[in-house]
């Protein structure tokens, strides 16, 4: 190893590090069974300057972090090629990849980001994309490269591209805590603090375009909701009822929030017009109506209720007005969220006193557990329906993991400090 | 009169004061243990009266002493908004003190971590809800109660097991 990579390495780690303190790390807990070998080769720099990012180590991470694939390190590659003509296949079959990427980055303002995959045992290429954006964005152009490489490679298009909301608690002994709203990457990195605050901050959740968020927050000393346009910042409180002000949900067109309200008594969902701020009734019953969720296609709303005795799953069907009960197995089955396919949703579980999260199949109305850590919460799928983020405890903190709808792949994303909790996964960002 | 200096004014003044004066030394016994009487009834209800104030301050006090011992924290058992026994007398404490004076109070409803949060947000109502009721039932207008909800987002007591999750499911007066 030369002088200058030791010193570039050192430097790395430490900014590492200093990242590290504010922002979520990943450990995969478990992966398939037989992953694929994939060889991503470091990139080749052909801008101006030093490069910002190693955008193949970013892609390593995605796609680690899949559990489907198992990158080569890189101390084990005999080669480093950056262009077709220096692929040798034998090279890579000698250390066991399946398949090979390698690419070039270039730009100064503007990134550009072209890479090639190639199929180690056919010795065939698979494809060329090019990826441009702002060199300021750099991460997310290398992300848009894992998804166009997972998508290739498993027929399921990739959702490293987006991003997550988190609360995070950092607790003040003898005072009043410090609650906060961060956006960060799929994979943790560039958090950002959207609003920091001494009273409780939740349920954040997205508008459709990914390009505003909703969320509870006490600063007014009651529950309130308010909508923040990411972009403008630009903030505004839609509601200050009496009682209960919760769990916005925005509706798939983007015209409206399902939330719930106790104005009225007890805590029943309501449908504001976002632009007439309007409010429809939607249930109507005395006991706890509350987490709405939209079906994809916006026609129907499944929400939580105990109005049989325990809380269970309900859905209701906003044209004809009839409410049925979706879910029937074990005691507790609440706050579901559904996959975009409008077929599988994912809800907190008890069963013998633990809660678990578990995914629930509308059409075959089978349950089936996912997790087996404790006080499992907060359940939010990712836009291409493969992984469900939660919260859950380690210790007593707070902290997020992840399994994929079949349970097969999990990872944890424990923080350096303070209670994290509340994950939402964004849709898929416009560009 | 008109004409008199202000001087004059003054000595007419002093002879009409020694005038009643005199007379009033002239007066009968009977006179003067009536005068007494008036004088000492009054003090007595003075002194009655502060003895009252200082009692209804007393009363107070021991109203205020007997909330503030019973504590403005009442708890409840999981899943449940039913207030328990214990909660009820605690309650009661407050609820005579309330009597006495115009204050508002805010009820502030809790749950345990089980569960999920908008869900303990919904239970915590009913937690302080419970309390509201029972006050109002018991003498005390609902337009001087607020109920807010903090779900389970404000524990006393961090950490998973029972004897934390006991000291969070609760109501607070403030």
């Amino acid at each position: 190893m030369t002088r200058i990579s030791v010193a570039l390495l050192s430097m790395v780690l430490l900014l590492g590090a200093m990242a590290a303190r504010a922002q979520l790390t990943i450990e995969i807990t478990q992966g398939v069974d037989n992953p694929t070998a994939i060889a991503i080769a470091p990139f080749a720099w052909q801008g101006s300057g030093a490069a910002t990012e190693d955008v193949a180590e970013v892609i390593q991470g995605d796609l680690t972090r899949s559990g489907q694939f198992d990158p080569v390190d890189r101390n084990d590659m005999l080669g480093r090629p950056s262009s077709e003509k220096e692929v040798f296949y034998r090279d890579w079959r000698a250390i066991s990849a399946e398949y090979l990427l390698i690419g070039r980055v270039s730009g100064s303002d503007q990134m550009r980001i072209e890479f090639e995959l190639f199929d180690v045992n056919r010795q065939a290429k698979v494809f060329e994309a090019v990826e441009t954006g702002p060199a300021s964005e750099a991460r997310m152009l290398a992300h848009r490269v894992s998804d166009k490489v997972y998508e290739r490679l498993t027929g399921i298009p990739g959702a490293f591209a987006t991003r997550l909301l988190y609360v995070s608690v950092t607790r003040n002994p003898g005072g009043k805590d410090y609650y906060r709203l961060t956006l960060a990457d799929s994979d943790g990195a560039r958090p950002i603090v959207l609003l920091e605050s001494r009273e409780p901050v939740l349920a954040p959740n997205w508008s459709p375009n990914g390009e505003e968020i909703a969320y509870v927050s006490f600063e007014t000393n009651r529950p309130a909701i308010f909508r923040q346009n990411l972009t403008t910042g630009k903030r505004e409180q839609l509601t200050n009822f009496k009682g209960l002000n919760g769990s916005p949900a925005w509706s798939p067109d983007g015209n409206s929030m399902a939330m719930v309200l106790s104005k009225d008594g007890s805590p029943d969902i309501y449908i504001m017009d976002l632009n007439s701020k309007r409010l429809t009734r939607v249930t109507r019953h005395y006991a706890i109506d509350t987490e709405p969720a939209w079906m994809p296609d916006g026609k129907s709303l499944l929400f939580t209720s105990d109005r049989g005795g325990r809380p269970q799953i309900y859905r209701y069907d906003l044209r004809s007005g009839s409410t049925e009960r979706v879910t029937y197995e074990g005691s507790y089955n609440a706050r579901a969220r559904v996959a975009q396919d409008g077929r599988n949703v994912v809800v907190v579980h008890q069963n013998k006193g633990r809660f678990h999260i578990a995914i629930h199949d509308l059409v075959t109305n089978r349950m089936q557990v996912l997790t087996s850590t404790e006080l499992d919460e907060s359940p939010s799928i990712a836009p291409n329906g493969s992984m469900v983020l939660y919260a859950t405890k380690s210790g007593d903190r707070g902290i997020l993991a992840a399994v994929s709808v079949d349970g097969g792949v999990k990872f944890r994303l424990p923080a350096r400090e303070g209670d994290v909790r509340e994950p939402a996964w964004s849709p898929y960002m416009s560009r | 009169m008109k004409h008199l200096p202000v001087a004059g004014k003054a000595l007419t003044l002093l002879f009409t004061a020694a005038f009643l004066v005199a007379c009033s030394g002239s007066d009968t016994k009977d006179d003067e243990d009536a005068a007494a009487a008036a004088a000492s009834a009054a003090a007595a209800a003075q002194e009655a009266e502060r003895a009252a104030a200082a009692q209804a301050a007393e009363a107070q006090r021991r109203l205020s002493d007997a909330a503030m011992e019973a504590g403005n924290i009442f708890y409840f058992d999981y899943d449940s908004s039913t207030l328990q026994p214990q909660a009820q007398a605690a309650l009661d404490s407050h609820i005579e003190l309330l009597k006495t004076n115009d204050q508002s109070v805010r009820l502030e409803g809790h749950t345990d971590e089980r569960g999920t949060r908008e869900y303990n947000m919904a239970l915590g109502e009913r937690r302080a809800n419970s309390v509201r009721d029972y006050m109002v039932v018991n003498g005390i207008a609902s337009y001087r109660i607020e109920t807010v909800s903090y779900g389970e987002e404000q524990p006393i007591a961090y950490g998973s097991g029972e004897s934390n999750w006991s000291q969070n499911r609760r109501v607070e007066l403030k």
